[in-house]
C-alpha cells in the first residue's frame, strides 16, 4: 500500500529530496560559490522531472487515501509549471549575477516552491491543498524580498506576506466551515455530501471563503492589490517567476477544487467566478493604461489575463477547462518571452523599467523589437497571433455556456487593453529618438525571446497540438 | 492548378519572407532591391490572378476553386471565390503593383515598408477568399497590424493619433462581430460559410431584460456584424477615423485604405449580413438607408469646406460609401449590382485621386489646397489626368463612376422615393466639391513663386496612371465586364433572401396587428 503511494508521489519526493540535499551540500561546501552550478543543476532537475511527468502513462492514480491525485489534468499543469520554472531559473542567473544577488538559496527556494505547486495541483483533500499552498507561498514570500538591501524589495516581500497570510486565513476558515458541514476534508467526500442540490448557507460561506483565497493567489480582482507592488518591488527574475509558474499552479488548484469538490453545483460558483473574471479583465485593462513602469504594466496585464483564464473556468464545462488550459500555456509562453526582454532592459549597466526607455528601440535592435512587437500583439489578442486563439477558445466556451454577457464584457475589455500594448509598439516604432537602451542580451535570453515570438506566429497553423492535449487533460478533471 | 487561390494569396507573403530573411543593409542598392522585388512579386501575383479570372465560370452558382484543409478547433482553412469576391481579389492584385510603384520615393526603412505592404496584400486577398467564418475574422483583423504600422511609421505629423484611432476604432467594431460569429457557430454547429449561407438563423422575437427584440437572434447578430462593417466601410457617424487615417497615411497607404480596405465593409454586408440574417437586415434596413442619406449629404457638405486635399477626398469616399450601403439595403438587383459596381469603380477612382495628390505632395510637401493654383500651365498631363478622375468621381457618363451611382439610384427609387430624392442631391454636391477642388488647384493663374518650377508627371507616374485611366473608361463604356460576373451571384443572393423575407414580413404584420 505504502509503496504504491510512494510510487505515485515519486516526482514530488525526488524534487523535495533534491532541494534538501542541495541545501546541505551548498551550506557545507562553498555556499554562494556553488550558486552558478546549482542554478544549472536545479533547472536540469526541474526540466528532467517535467519530462518524466510528461512521459508518464495515461490514467489516474491516487495516493494517501485520495489526498493526492495524479491524473491527466495534474500532469498537464505540472509540465507547464516545471518547464516554465526551469526556463525562468536559467534566465535569472545573469541578472542576479549583475546585481550581486547570485545566492545559492535562490534555486533551492524555487524548487521548494515548485514542490508546493505540484502538491497544490494534485491535491485531493483540503489538508494536502493547504500544505501545498503554504509551502509554495512561504518560498515565494522569501524570494519576493530577495534583494535584502532594497527597501522596495523588502516592502514587496512584507506586503505579499501580510496579504498572503490574510488570504490563507480566509481559506483555512472556509476549509473548516466546509469540514464542519460535510464532515470530511476529501474532495470526493465533499462532493458526495453536497449532492447536486442547493448549498446550505454554511457551505456556501465556506466555499466563498475558499474562492477568496484562490482569487488572491491568482490575483483576480478584487483581491489583486498585492500584485502591482510585488511585481514592481521584487527583483525582475522573481517577477518573471511570479508571472508564470505560480499563476498556472493556482489556477489549476482553483479548477481542481471547484470541479472535484463542488462539481455537482457548478451553478453556485459559476456566477462568482464569472464576476471575478469580468472585474479582472476590466481592471487589468483600465489600470494598466496609466502605467509607465513595465513591471507594473505586466502586473496589470497578468491580472487581465487571469480574468480571461477564469472565464474558461466560469463556463463550468469541459470545453471551458480545456480553454483555460490552452490559455495558460499561451500566457506562460508569452510571459517568458516578454520577461526575457525585460530582464535585459539596461542602460549603462543600470536596469531600466520605465517604458519610455523603449523609444525608437526598433532602430537599435530591429530583431528584438520585432519579437517584442509580436508578443505585444499576441498579448493584446490580435489575430493571427496565438494570443487571439487562446482568447477565442475561452470566448467560445463562455458563449456555449450561456455566458454571452461575460464574453461581450471580455472583448470590450480586450479592446481597452489593446491600447497599452499598442503603446509599447508605438514607443518602439514611432516614438521620438532618445538615448537608447544598450543592454546586450545573453544567448539564452535571446533564444527564449525569439522562440516565444516564433511560437506566437507559427502556432496559428496548428497550436502545436496543445489543443488536443489540453482537451484530454480537461476530460480527466471532469471525468 | 488546383490551388491557384492559395498561390495568389501566399506569394506576397513568401516575397515578404525573402525580404525579411535575405536582404541586409539600408543603402541605396538594398532599397532598390527591396522595391524591385516587391514590384516583381505583386506584378507576378496580378498575372497569376488573371488565370483565376479566366478559369472562373460566372454562370456556375456557388463557390469555385475551393480548397479545404483542416485547421485547429474544428475550424477549416477553406478558400474559394464566387462572382462577388473574385472581382475584389482582382481589384486587390491589380492595385498592388501600382501602389508599390507609387512608393518609389520612400527612403526610410524601405525593406520594412515593402514587407508591410506585401503582408497586407496576402491578408486582403484572404479576406475576400476566406470561406470559414473564423478564418475570415482572423485575416480581417490581422490586416489592422500592417496598416497600423504603415500609418504609424511612415505617416505624417499626427500619425500616432491617427494610427491609434484607426486601430482601436476598428478593433472595437470587430470584437462584437467575433461574439456574433461564436454564437452562429453554436447555433449552426459549423463555421463553413457556404453551409451558413443556407442555414436559417432563428428570427422569432426575443425578450431580453424586458425589451422586445424583433427579428430575435438574427437582429442581434446583424447588429454585431453592423458594428464591425459600419466602422470599416465607414458609415456615418462612425466614419471619423477615416479622414485622420487618410491624411496621415503615406500615399500608398491612403490608396490601399480607400481602394480596398473600405470595401471590406461592403463585402461583409454582401457575404454575411444580407444572406445570413435577411430578417435582421430587413428590420434595420430603414435605419441604414437614412444613415446612408445623411452620410451622402453631410459628408459631401463637409468635403466642401476642407482645406486639405486628402481630407476632401476622404470625405468624398465616405459619401460614395453611402451610395454603397444604400444600394445594398435596397434589396433588389439594380441596387446590389450598383453597390458592387461603385465599390469596384471607387477603388479605381479614389485610388487614382490619392495618387494624384501624392504626385504634387511629393513635389511640394504640402496638401493644402491654398498652396496650389494654376498647375495647368506647368503640368498639362497632370491636369488632364486630374480632370479625368475628377469627372469620374462626379459620375460623368462614360466613366465607371456613372454606372454604379445610376444603378443604385434606380434600385433605391423602387423601394423608397424619398431616400432616392435626397441621395440624388449628393450627386450635385459631389460635382460641387470635386470641381471646385479642381478649379482651385489646377486652374487660375500660376502666381505662387514655389510652383513656378514644378515638373510634370514623370514616365513612372504616367505608367501608374495609364492602367487606371484605361480601366475606368473601359468599365464606364462596357460595364457588362463587371455586371456579367456579379449577376448570377447577386441573383443567388436575392433568391436565398426572398423566402425568409416573406416569412419575416408575415411575422412583422402579425406583430403590428
Amino acid at each position: 500500500m505504502i509503496s504504491s503511494d510512494l510510487q505515485t508521489v515519486l516526482p514530488e519526493l525526488v524534487l523535495a529530496v533534491y532541494a534538501m540535499a542541495a541545501l546541505m551540500w551548498a551550506v557545507y561546501r562553498g555556499k554562494d560559490a556553488e550558486a552558478p552550478m546549482l542554478f544549472g543543476l536545479t533547472a536540469l532537475v526541474l526540466a528532467g522531472i517535467g519530462l518524466w511527468i510528461g512521459l508518464q502513462s495515461a490514467g489516474t492514480t491516487t495516493a494517501f487515501n485520495g489526498a493526492f491525485i495524479n491524473d491527466g489534468f495534474a500532469r498537464f499543469t505540472k509540465v507547464i509549471v516545471l518547464f516554465s520554472a526551469a526556463i525562468v531559473l536559467l534566465m535569472s542567473q545573469q541578472y542576479l549575477k549583475r546585481n550581486a544577488l547570485l545566492k545559492f538559496e535562490f534555486p533551492i527556494l524555487i524548487s521548494l516552491a515548485v514542490v508546493g505547486m505540484m502538491m497544490m495541483i494534485s491535491a485531493g483533500d483540503l489538508m494536502s491543498l493547504y500544505l501545498g499552498l503554504e509551502l509554495q507561498s512561504l518560498a515565494l514570500y522569501v524570494i519576493a524580498a530577495f534583494r535584502r538591501d532594497s527597501a522596495r524589495s523588502t516592502e514587496a516581500g512584507l506586503k505579499y506576506f501580510v496579504l498572503g497570510a490574510l488570504s490563507s486565513g480566509l481559506l483555512l476558515y472556509g476549509a473548516s466551515l466546509i469540514y464542519g458541514y460535510t464532515g470530511t476534508t476529501s474532495f470526493s467526500g465533499i462532493t458526495a455530501a453536497i449532492g447536486t442540490e442547493k448549498l446550505s448557507p454554511g457551505l456556501l460561506i465556506g466555499m466563498v471563503f475558499l474562492i477568496t483565497g484562490f482569487a488572491f493567489k491568482v490575483s483576480a480582482v478584487p483581491f489583486h492589490m498585492w500584485a502591482p507592488d510585488v511585481y514592481e518591488g521584487s527583483p525582475t527574475p522573481v517577477t518573471a517567476f511570479f508571472a508564470t509558474a505560480p499563476k498556472a499552479a493556482a489556477l489549476a488548484l482553483f479548477a481542481r477544487v471547484m470541479f472535484d469538490a463542488f462539481g455537482g453545483v457548478t451553478g453556485e460558483w459559476g456566477q462568482i467566478v464569472a464576476l471575478l473574471s469580468l472585474l479582472s479583465m476590466f481592471l487589468g485593462a483600465i489600470a494598466a493604461i496609466g502605467q509607465t513602469n513595465i513591471k507594473r504594466l505586466m502586473a496589470y496585464s497578468s491580472i487581465g489575463h487571469m480574468g480571461f483564464a477564469l472565464m474558461g473556468l466560469a463556463a463550468g464545462t469541459q470545453e471551458g477547462v480545456q480553454a483555460m488550459l490552452i490559455y495558460l500555456v499561451v500566457y506562460v509562453t508569452m510571459n517568458i518571452g516578454v520577461f526575457a526582454f525585460i530582464l535585459n532592459m539596461e542602460k549603462d549597466g543600470q536596469a531600466v523599467t520605465d517604458i519610455s526607455a523603449l523609444n525608437m528601440y526598433s532602430r537599435v535592435e530591429p530583431l528584438r523589437a520585432v519579437a517584442l512587437m509580436v508578443l505585444m500583439f499576441s498579448l493584446a489578442g490580435i489575430p493571427p497571433m496565438v494570443g487571439f486563439f487562446s482568447k477565442f477558445f475561452v470566448l467560445k466556451a463562455a458563449v456555449n455556456a450561456d455566458l454571452a454577457w461575460l464574453a461581450i464584457g471580455g472583448v470590450i475589455a480586450s479592446v481597452i487593453g489593446a491600447f497599452y500594448y499598442l503603446r509599447i509598439i508605438y514607443l518602439m516604432y514611432f516614438g521620438e529618438p532618445k538615448e537608447a537602451l544598450d543592454g546586450s542580451m545573453p544567448a539564452f535570453h535571446w533564444a527564449a525571446l525569439m522562440a516565444s515570438a516564433f511560437v506566437m506566429v507559427a502556432g496559428a497553423i496548428n497550436l502545436f497540438g496543445v489543443e488536443s492535449l489540453a482537451g484530454a487533460a480537461a476530460a480527466t478533471l471532469l471525468k | 492548378m488546383d490551388n491557384l487561390l492559395s498561390i495568389v494569396t501566399f506569394l506576397p507573403m513568401v516575397a515578404a519572407g525573402i525580404l525579411a530573411l535575405f536582404l541586409r543593409g539600408e543603402d541605396e542598392a538594398a532599397q532598390k532591391a527591396a522595391k524591385w522585388l516587391a514590384l516583381f512579386a505583386t506584378s507576378a501575383v496580378f498575372v497569376i490572378s488573371i488565370a483565376i479570372y479566366v478559369q472562373f465560370d460566372p454562370a456556375a452558382p456557388g463557390f469555385q476553386m475551393v480548397e479545404e484543409y483542416n485547421w485547429i478547433a474544428g475550424l477549416k482553412y477553406k478558400v474559394g471565390v464566387d462572382g462577388i469576391s473574385v472581382l475584389f481579389v482582382l481589384l486587390t492584385t491589380f492595385l498592388m503593383p501600382l501602389v508599390i510603384g507609387a512608393s518609389w520615393n520612400v527612403t526610410s526603412r524601405v525593406k520594412e515598408y515593402m514587407i508591410a505592404f506585401l503582408v497586407l496584400e496576402t491578408l486582403l486577398i484572404s479576406v475576400f477568399t476566406a470561406l470559414d467564418l473564423i478564418l475570415f475574422y482572423v485575416v480581417f483583423e490581422a490586416g489592422l497590424i500592417p496598416m497600423f504600422l504603415i500609418v504609424g511609421i511612415w505617416g505624417g505629423k499626427d500619425r500616432v493619433y491617427a494610427s491609434f484611432k484607426f486601430f482601436l476604432y476598428t478593433l472595437l467594431g470587430s470584437v462584437l462581430m467575433l461574439i456574433a460569429m461564436i454564437a452562429m457557430y453554436m447555433q449552426a454547429g459549423t463555421t463553413d460559410i457556404p453551409t451558413l449561407l443556407q442555414f436559417q438563423f432563428s428570427s422569432s422575437t426575443l425578450t431580453i431584460l424586458g425589451f422586445q427584440i424583433v427579428g430575435g437572434a438574427q437582429s442581434l447578430m446583424f447588429l454585431a456584424f453592423l458594428a464591425s462593417f459600419a466602422v470599416k466601410l465607414p458609415m456615418w457617424p462612425v466614419h471619423t477615423w477615416l479622414p485622420d487615417a487618410h491624411v496621415q497615411a503615406p500615399t500608398a497607404g491612403s490608396v490601399l485604405l480607400a481602394s480596398i480596405l473600405l470595401k471590406l465593409g461592403g463585402y461583409g454586408f454582401l457575404r454575411f449580413s444580407l444572406p445570413m440574417f435577411p430578417v435582421g437586415a430587413e428590420v434595420w434596413s430603414n435605419l441604414i438607408l437614412w444613415l446612408s442619406v445623411i452620410a451622402i449629404i453631410y459628408t459631401s457638405l463637409v468635403a466642401l469646406v476642407q482645406v486639405d486635399m486628402k481630407k476632401l477626398i476622404a470625405y468624398s469616399s465616405v459619401a460614395h460609401m453611402g451610395f454603397v450601403t444604400m444600394g445594398i439595403f435596397a434589396f433588389n438587383k439594380q441596387g446590389l449590382d450598383g453597390a458592387i459596381f461603385i465599390m469596384v469603380s471607387h477603388g479605381l477612382i479614389a485610388g487614382a485621386l490619392f495618387l494624384l495628390v501624392g504626385v504634387i505632395y511629393d513635389r511640394m510637401h504640402t496638401r493644402e489646397i491654398a498652396a496650389y493654383g494654376g498647375l495647368a500651365t506647368r503640368m498639362p498631363a497632370y491636369a488632364l489626368i486630374f480632370m479625368f478622375f475628377t469627372m469620374a468621381n462626379v459620375g460623368l457618363p462614360g466613366t465607371s463612376g456613372f454606372v454604379g451611382e445610376f444603378l443604385t439610384l434606380v434600385g433605391i427609387f423602387q423601394v423608397n422615393t424619398w431616400v432616392a430624392f435626397f441621395a440624388t442631391t449628393g450627386v450635385i454636391l459631389s460635382a460641387g466639391y470635386a470641381l471646385w477642388l479642381y478649379r482651385r488647384v489646377v486652374f487660375g493663374d500660376l502666381i505662387k513663386e514655389s510652383l513656378k518650377s514644378i515638373a510634370d508627371l514623370s514616365a513612372r507616374e504616367k505608367w501608374i496612371f495609364a492602367p487606371l485611366v484605361a480601366l475606368t473608361l473601359l468599365l464606364g463604356i462596357y460595364p457588362s465586364l463587371v455586371l456579367d460576373i456579379i449577376g448570377p451571384a447577386v441573383d443567388t443572393l436575392l433568391n436565398n433572401m426572398e423566402p425568409q423575407l416573406a416569412a419575416a414580413k408575415a411575422v412583422a404584420l402579425a406583430v403590428g396587428n
